[in-house]
This record gives structure tokens, sequence and C-alpha cells, in this order.
């Protein structure tokens, strides 16, 4: 954000803009380049999500358009959707049907301001970052209900109430399986956190005590429910619910659902990067990789895993996964909140 | 002049969201317009330099009472004209307390000595909350996990199936019961 500023200031000519205007500047600048990269997500990882669905259902996923492998389908897929008719339902509630997707939207960007991509690559770097990135993400749980009640259909109306139920319910074992981190780190800042765990792989947070790699697994399934993917797919499940609370939307405000939930799978990856596996630190001593580059590619194999694991379990029933949050995630975490802490007495010496 | 901007956006979105909430017919536009309010106050607490006020407001308020209160109206109908009279026996306790309530405020606002300037500090407000917590205000930060714990234990028993003694509960193996708890 100082450097965008800075660069804004130059073109500008020193001194013709007021500071105040110039941190405007950059913060719509930075957050223009958020939704790019939101967009981007979309793009890149429903061509990767239908190419793995393929691969592990024997079969080649799309392969047409584009001339290699379906490069392009994303493409044509987007420009598709761009000219489709937009419906509102004559019974929905029209303000808050249109809003909906907004919430939702706003929600996960405002989220991806406190990520840090490489040193000094964050929009904004807070204090309290990880608290922050928790309560943006917690206006997802209200555009998900309002776009589920205002479209007036039961099925959305299901599909609403069993997401917000679940991401309330996982949001308690997700915050758990960080604590821990934030023990060691001593700090919430995002950056501070990623730079205790520099030099070597052994330094990584998942990897500092067993303990915290438990933590690091918990984190890692309670966000799979956090997006709402299968084994935790319950707010859009086809076989019961069509599609869930986003049944009723198409066109563009679908693709805002469809956007807002590709760019919440990969924030929850960046997060587990940052928080437990070094942000943009890599293993290899001695070599120099584009800290950005490092910090993606991890983020980006998280992804890989999560569609993985979407294409090769079935979806759990609503008791189940109620019954996994709250009778094993959360005493789990727990534990390894308290284990961790007794660790850090028994063997890490404090400066 | 972006701070006075900021400030006058926020304050404009929790005023008129907030009378929205106040009059509108509709009691689920009343809740979702509450997110706004909400919202609107968490950024004037992030102005005030209070940031982690901000988040635990927008956490707390957003992410957990206000989820509690739109499930809950929800799941009532709504009427296509608004139910409930406007007579004068609802006005006159309803303007009773408001005046009351506004009186308080009033004393409130003109009586506390406020500070003209946020306080600004280097270092995160987290530490020193934290360690006021664990050392200043340790006997109520302690009482209140201790009503909580209570709150809790009170809302499993009272959501319990009231089964015959036989059932032993062997150590949370999934009842199909369909009935466990929600949030």
């Amino acid at each position: 954000m100082e450097q965008v500023t800075a660069l804004f200031a130059r073109i500008a000519g020193a001194g013709t803009l007021s500071p105040q205007l110039l941190l405007w500047l950059g913060a719509l600048t930075m957050a223009l380049i958020m939704a790019l990269v939101m967009a981007a997500c979309a793009i890149v990882f429903t061509w990767a999500e239908r190419k793995v669905a393929g691969f592990i259902q024997s079969r080649y996923g799309p392969m047409r358009v584009g001339r290699w492998h379906g490069i392009a389908q994303p493409i044509a897929d987007m420009l598709k959707i761009l000219q489709k008719e937009d419906i509102i339902p004559a019974d929905a509630d029209r303000k808050f049907f249109i809003l909906a997707p907004f919430v939702l939207f706003i929600g996960s960007l405002m989220a991806w301001a406190a990520i840090p991509f490489a040193p000094g690559f964050v929009a904004a770097d807070l204090d309290m970052g990880l608290l922050y990135i928790f309560a943006a993400s917690s206006l997802v749980t209200i555009g998900i209900l309002m776009s589920g009640w205002a479209s007036n259909n039961k099925w959305s109306l299901y599909g609403a109430a069993r997401g917000a139920a679940q991401i309330v319910s996982y949001e308690i074992p997700l915050a758990l399986a960080v604590v821990p981190v934030v023990l060691y780190a001593g700090s919430l800042n995002m950056t501070d956190i990623v730079v205790a765990q520099q030099g070597g792989i052994w330094k990584w947070f998942a990897l500092r005590n067993p303990f915290l790699f438990v933590s690091f697994l918990i984190y890692f399934l309670a966000s799979i429910a956090e997006v709402n993917r299968t084994p935790f797919d319950l707010p859009e499940t086809e076989s019961e619910l069509v599609a869930g609370y986003h049944t009723e939307y198409s066109g563009m405000r679908f693709a805002f659902f469809f956007l807002a939930e590709y760019a919440n799978l990969f924030l929850v990856s960046c997060i587990a990067t940052a928080v437990f596996l070094g942000g943009w630190g890599h293993p290899v001593p001695g070599l120099n990789f584009a800290p950005a580059l490092v910090f993606l590619a991890k983020a980006v194999l998280l992804v890989l895993a999560q569609i993985w694991i979407r294409w090769t379990l079935p979806r759990l029933r609503v008791d189940q996964l109620m019954h996994v949050c709250w009778k094993v995630m959360i005493p789990l975490a727990l534990v390894c909140l308290a284990g961790s802490g007794v660790w850090m007495l028994a063997f890490v010496r404090f400066a | 002049m972006s701070g006075d901007l900021a400030f006058y956006g926020f304050a404009a979105l929790t005023v008129l969201s907030a009378f929205y909430v106040v009059f509108s017919r509709n009691i689920v536009h009343a809740g979702f317009s509450l997110l706004f309010t909400l919202f609107g106050v968490a950024g004037l607490y992030a102005m005030l330099a209070a940031d982690f006020l901000a988040a635990t407001q927008v956490i707390v308020y957003i992410g957990g009472v206000l989820v509690l209160i739109l499930f809950t109206v929800m799941m009532t109908r709504i009427p296509r004209r608004g139910a409930g009279g406007r007579g004068l026996d609802r006005f006159v306790p309803a303007g009773v307390f408001a005046l009351l309530l506004f009186a308080l405020l009033y004393k409130v606002i003109t009586g506390t000595p406020w500070a003209e300037k946020a306080p600004v500090s280097a270092d995160p407000t987290t530490a020193r909350l934290g360690a006021s917590f664990l050392t200043d205000f340790v006997f109520p930060f302690e009482f209140v996990s201790l009503i909580l714990l209570a709150a809790m234990i009170g809302a499993a028993i009272l959501i319990r199936d009231r089964r015959p003694a036989a059932d032993d509960g062997a150590g949370g193996a999934a009842a199909p019961t369909g009935e466990e708890e929600r949030s």
C-alpha cells in the first residue's frame, strides 16, 4: 500500500496531491487489485476443479475451448454468464435479493486486505490482521442468510439456514486452531506471524510441535466447512436442495456467488499458508525465489488438496456435520491449545 | 479530509440504517438493516483507533448475535400488510420508554469528559487489553467466564432429549436422532 501511494505521488509530481487523497487512491487501487485477484482465482480454479474432477473420474474434463486442454473454457463460461438474462423472481424480496451477493462478495473482498503475499506486499498491515480476517468473513454468513431469505424459496431458505449454522459452528474450531500460533508468534499481525516462521521448514508453525500439526489439520478441515465444499457442502446439496441458497440467482448475480466461493477457497488457503506453512519462506536453503511466487505456490497446492478432497469423499449428514464440529474438532482444538501452551513452557526459550 | 469523509460515511450509514431498523414494517428487513448499523458502529470504533473493539464488534454482533436474531426472525411468517396496530396503546408506552432512554443517553453524553482526540499509540491495543484482563480486571474476567459456562451448561440441559435413563450416551457415538445441537 505504501508503495502504491508512493507511485501515485511520483506520477502526479511531489506535493501536488494531498496525503489524504493519496491514501484514498492507494486504498482504491489495492481494492481493485484484490478484486482482480479474486476474479483470477475464479477463472483459474474453475478450470482446475473441472480438470482434477475429470482426472479423478478417469476422463479428460474440458478439452475443446482454447488450444491446450480446454484452457480457455473458463473465459468462454464467463462470456456466456455475462450475457445471461437477469431474472428476479416475482415474489422475491427485491431489495435484499439484489443486495445479498454484494454483501457476500464484500465480506470476502475485505478479508483479502490483510493477507501478506510477500514482505511489504499487503494491502493493510493491521496490528490485528488475523482477527480482522475472521471479522470480515463473518459478513459472509449474513450474505448467505440474506440471499436465502430474499429468494422466497424453501430450498434457498433451507440452504441458507444450514449454511449459517455450519459457518457459525465451524468458525469456533477454525479460530481455536489458530490461537496456538498466536501464542507462539506473540502477535495477531499477519506479517509478524509470517516473519516468525522464517529460516527453514522446521520453523513453520505446522511443524513446531505435534499439537500445532493437529491444529493445522483442524484448521484445514474446518476451512473446507467454512467454504461449504464437499464433504461439508450441505448448504448446496444438489440432491436435496437444487442449489441451496443461490437456487434463484442467475447471470451476473450468480457469478458473484461463484466468484466469492472460489475466492474464499483461495482465501482460506492463503491464511493457512501464512499462519501455518511459513508464508513466503521456502524450504530450500540458499535458493532465492520470488517470495510472492512461493506464497502463491503453497496456497495453490492447498487449493488443489481441497479440490482433491471434494471429488474423493461423499458428503456428511447434517447431524454428522454438527457431531464432527462440536464433539470432535472443538475438544481436540482445545487440547491442542493447552498442549501447545505446555510445550512452549517446557521447550521454548523466551527471548 | 479523508478522516472526515470516512467519519460522515460511517455515521450516515449507522444513523440511516438504524432509522430503517426502527421504522421498517417488515421485521426481517429490520434485522438485515441492523447489519449496516452494527457495521457502521464498527467503522466508527476503528476510526477512534479502537481496532480490537471494532473487530470484536463485527465478530460478536454481526457474526453471532445478528445471525441468531435473523435465525429466529426468519422463521416467522411475514404478513403482506404489517401486523400489529399503530394505535395509542402501543405508541404511548413505546414513546415513554424512548424518552426515558433518550434522557439517560443525554445525561451520559453531556456528563462524560470526552477525550478531544483519539489517543494514538504505537503498540497494538490487544497487548494492553490482554495485560489488563489478566491483572487489574482478572476477577470480572473470570466471573464473566463462569456465567457464560453456566449459560452453556443450561443450554445443553434444555435441549437434551427427555429419553428414559436406558440411554447411557456411549462415548459420543452419533445417535441418528437428527436433533443435534444447532450452533
